[in-house]
């Protein structure tokens, strides 16, 4: 008889364990009768809150990869370009059109927000940047007490509003809903995964076709060779900060008509992104993407399931499992356990 | 004389005349301070220094982060308050929950329990370092706040353990036979006793072999093991014992309050907690209480001062000012005040530093 290997048995285990999970999942669907239909709405759902976090994930991967820092503040950037977005297409300044108005709004609180990421990043994180990873990591929560703090002064504690971008294109003031085989899907969701769509499309195009992108990615890959060679990690940190910010602010102002924007939204979702970067394992943008959207599809249909106030505890129970069992995220082969 | 013995006999010297200022005092402790620290925060600064005097063990000299440690002063928290609030729907009878030695022993129990816990999660958890410890303690820790404000995942129908967001009021003080520690003076003496003790018990843990052991692990983990420290073991340790001083935290914090509910656990306040160890200095027990006060006071002197400098200035102006002195404080002194005030003063007189 042929020994098993340690490595085979593991990988027994894990596949037994994963079929166990997915038979629990079916079984306590079957409790509530839970019919395709149900399962698809479950995984659409989670889909468009899982975009929403991969976004945010790529944001903080950016950070991560140029820097080093976790940037705690990342939750904010979302905040703020959807609060920036309703605010300013409620002062209605291009009054003749309001789809018009939207898009000039969330252009501007994208521009605000990049500039927000931008001066953070050269107040307090460039001139200490060789401080411990604590220090970096209470200095970003810093600044997201701080922008929390300046939000809750500026808009009150109330939520605003962003129309549903379809109600630009239609009579109606409601979102245009769609329903093939019965499941709900909002026009809002399609918004959504053709904006983070654009957004991933225009980032692979600078990352691999300009000399910016590809100076960026060599930064993220070995700073100092890459310093060697003649890149500026000042410009490439600056830069990480940018992208991250706009990035973030896009999420937030394609996520405002779905949930009304308010002060503290940041923080919940700036900590879904991090659990999706780790998922992807941390280093990588692609793997963060997909790391967001199996997050969303997961957890949405862990708490459809059981019950809707457990929804977080499957995020983090997930992130912890990542962390003990794929370090390297769940889509790199090499192990790199040891990175620190 | 050790310095440390000096600042063990000030600490006490200086409870001791606050306690007797705020009892024999007709204007109480607070008048010494304008009004700012007034005696419930210092009751408040005793019972987070036995929290983050386990976690500068834990963070400052063994180096293993943790940004869930608030879960673990929840669990000793939560344990007392359900075994006594909750008692009757338990079922635990009323000769023994109306006893009052009955929460005396629900401390160490929670204390073993939360203990117990750590020590589970923590074989697993430590394998990982840098940003991916903490990171899993941050899940942990929010995964175990939701827990608690989720009932555990019982139906509140069948039995409403943790009473969800609203939490569990109704928590019995603590006596000794007839002689109740209450009010808030007598308290005080307890909550501070512990807080020395749990002060005495780091310094000889920091002075002694395991100490070493501990720091020789903050510098490396793999120079430590070829020297011949078992890490895994000592780190589960000294997580364990930093679980335990949050649970015993938590328990004083329970029958201090007389309520718990899940926001003074969640993940905000682990971030506080570091941020307490980080200004009073982590490599040093000493700085947790002075982290612990600086933080309270800071806040509280905002609270009171703040719509004095702006006209009409709210709530909200003292989180933004509170996020900037934290910012400044990391930027300028991010080995804590201590070191920061000490680097200040060799900066301004390098004489001074020879001498």
């Amino acid at each position: 008889m042929k020994p098993i290997s340690s490595v085979r048995f593991r990988q027994i285990i894990s596949a037994l364990s994963a079929l166990l999970l997915i038979a629990l999942i079916f079984w306590l669907g079957g409790r509530k009768n839970f019919g395709l239909q149900q399962y698809g709405q479950l995984v659409i759902d989670g889909l468009r809150g899982g975009t929403i976090y991969a976004l945010i994930a790529l944001g903080l991967v950016t950070i991560y990869n140029v820097t080093g820092v976790i940037n705690f503040a990342q939750g904010a950037f979302v905040m703020l370009g959807a609060m920036v977005t309703a605010d300013l297409f409620a002062r209605e300044f291009l009054p003749f059109s309001p789809g018009l108005n939207l898009v000039a709004a969330a252009i501007l609180a994208i521009l605000f927000t990049t500039a927000v990421g931008v001066v953070m990043e050269r107040l307090v994180i460039y001139p200490v940047r060789d401080a411990s990873p604590l220090t970096l990591i209470i200095i970003t929560v810093g600044v997201y007490i701080v922008i929390q703090g300046l939000a809750l002064i500026h808009w009150g504690s109330g939520a605003l509003k962003i129309p549903a971008f379809a109600t630009f294109f239609s009579e109606s003031t409601r979102d245009t809903v769609y329903r093939p085989f019965g499941i709900i899907i909002k026009a809002q969701s399609l918004w959504i995964w053709a904006t983070t769509a654009v957004v991933l499309i225009v980032l692979y195009w600078f990352f691999n076709r300009t000399i910016y992108g590809k100076a960026f990615q060599a930064s993220a890959i070995n700073r100092t060779a890459a310093r060697l060679m003649g890149i500026s990690p000042n410009k490439m940190s600056l830069l990480a900060f940018a992208i991250a910010a706009a990035v973030g602010a896009i999420a937030g102002i394609v996520l405002g008509p779905v949930t009304s924007p308010t002060y503290d939204m940041g923080l919940k979702l700036g900590l879904k992104g991090f659990v999706a970067a780790i998922v992807g394992g941390l280093v990588s943008a692609p793997a963060a993407v997909i790391g967001g959207l199996l997050l969303g599809v997961v957890e949405n249909v862990a708490a459809g399931v059981t019950k809707s106030g457990l929804k977080d505890i499957f995020a983090f129970i997930i992130l912890i499992l990542v962390l003990l069992y794929r370090p390297q995220g769940i889509l790199t082969k090499t192990k790199e356990t040891e990175k620190v | 004389m050790n310095r440390n013995l000096i600042g063990i006999i000030l600490l006490t010297l200086f409870i001791l005349f606050t306690g007797w200022y705020e009892i024999t005092q007709p204007e109480g402790f607070s008048s010494l301070t304008g009004g700012i620290v007034t005696f419930d925060a210092m009751v408040r600064i005793g019972i987070l220094t036995i929290v983050v005097v386990g976690l500068n063990l834990l963070m400052g000299y063994t180096g293993q982060a943790s940004l869930g440690q608030a879960a673990f002063y929840g669990l000793g928290a939560y344990f007392s308050a359900i075994l006594t609030a909750r008692a009757g729907v338990l079922g635990i009878p009323e000769t023994i929950a109306k006893a009052w030695w009955w929460p005396w022993l629900l401390i160490p129990a929670g204390m073993a329990l939360t203990g117990l816990f750590a020590y589970l999660v923590g074989r697993p958890i430590l394998r990982l370092k840098g940003h991916y410890l903490a990171m899993a303690t941050l899940g942990l820790g929010i995964v175990v706040v939701i827990l608690f404000r989720e009932n555990f995942g019982i139906s509140a129908n069948v039995l409403s353990l943790t009473g969800g967001s609203d939490g569990i009021p109704g928590i019995p003080r603590l006596r000794i036979g007839d002689y109740e520690l209450w009010p808030v003076t007598r308290y005080f003496f307890l909550v501070w006793g512990a807080a020395i003790l749990s002060i005495i018990l780091a310094l000889n843990i920091v002075n002694s072999r395991v100490g070493r052991a501990l720091r020789a692990i903050h510098s490396s983990d793999l120079a430590a093991e070829v020297i011949g420290v078992d890490t895994a073991i000592f780190k589960t340790r000294v997580f364990v014992l930093s679980a335990m001083m949050g649970s015993l935290a938590g328990s004083l914090y329970a029958h201090f309050q007389a309520a718990v509910s899940p926001p003074t656990f969640d993940f905000v306040a682990s971030l506080e907690l570091v941020i307490m160890a980080a200004m009073g200095g982590m490599t040093s027990v000493w700085g947790a209480p002075f982290g612990v006060a600086l933080l309270l006071i800071i806040r509280e002197l905002l609270r009171a001062r703040m719509h004095r400098l702006f006209e009409g200035a709210g709530g909200e102006f003292e989180v933004v000012a509170f996020g900037l002195i934290l910012i400044l404080l990391m930027i300028f002194a991010p080995d804590g005040v201590i070191k920061g005030f000490r680097s200040l003063i060799t900066r301004v007189r390098p004489a001074a530093a020879k001498s």
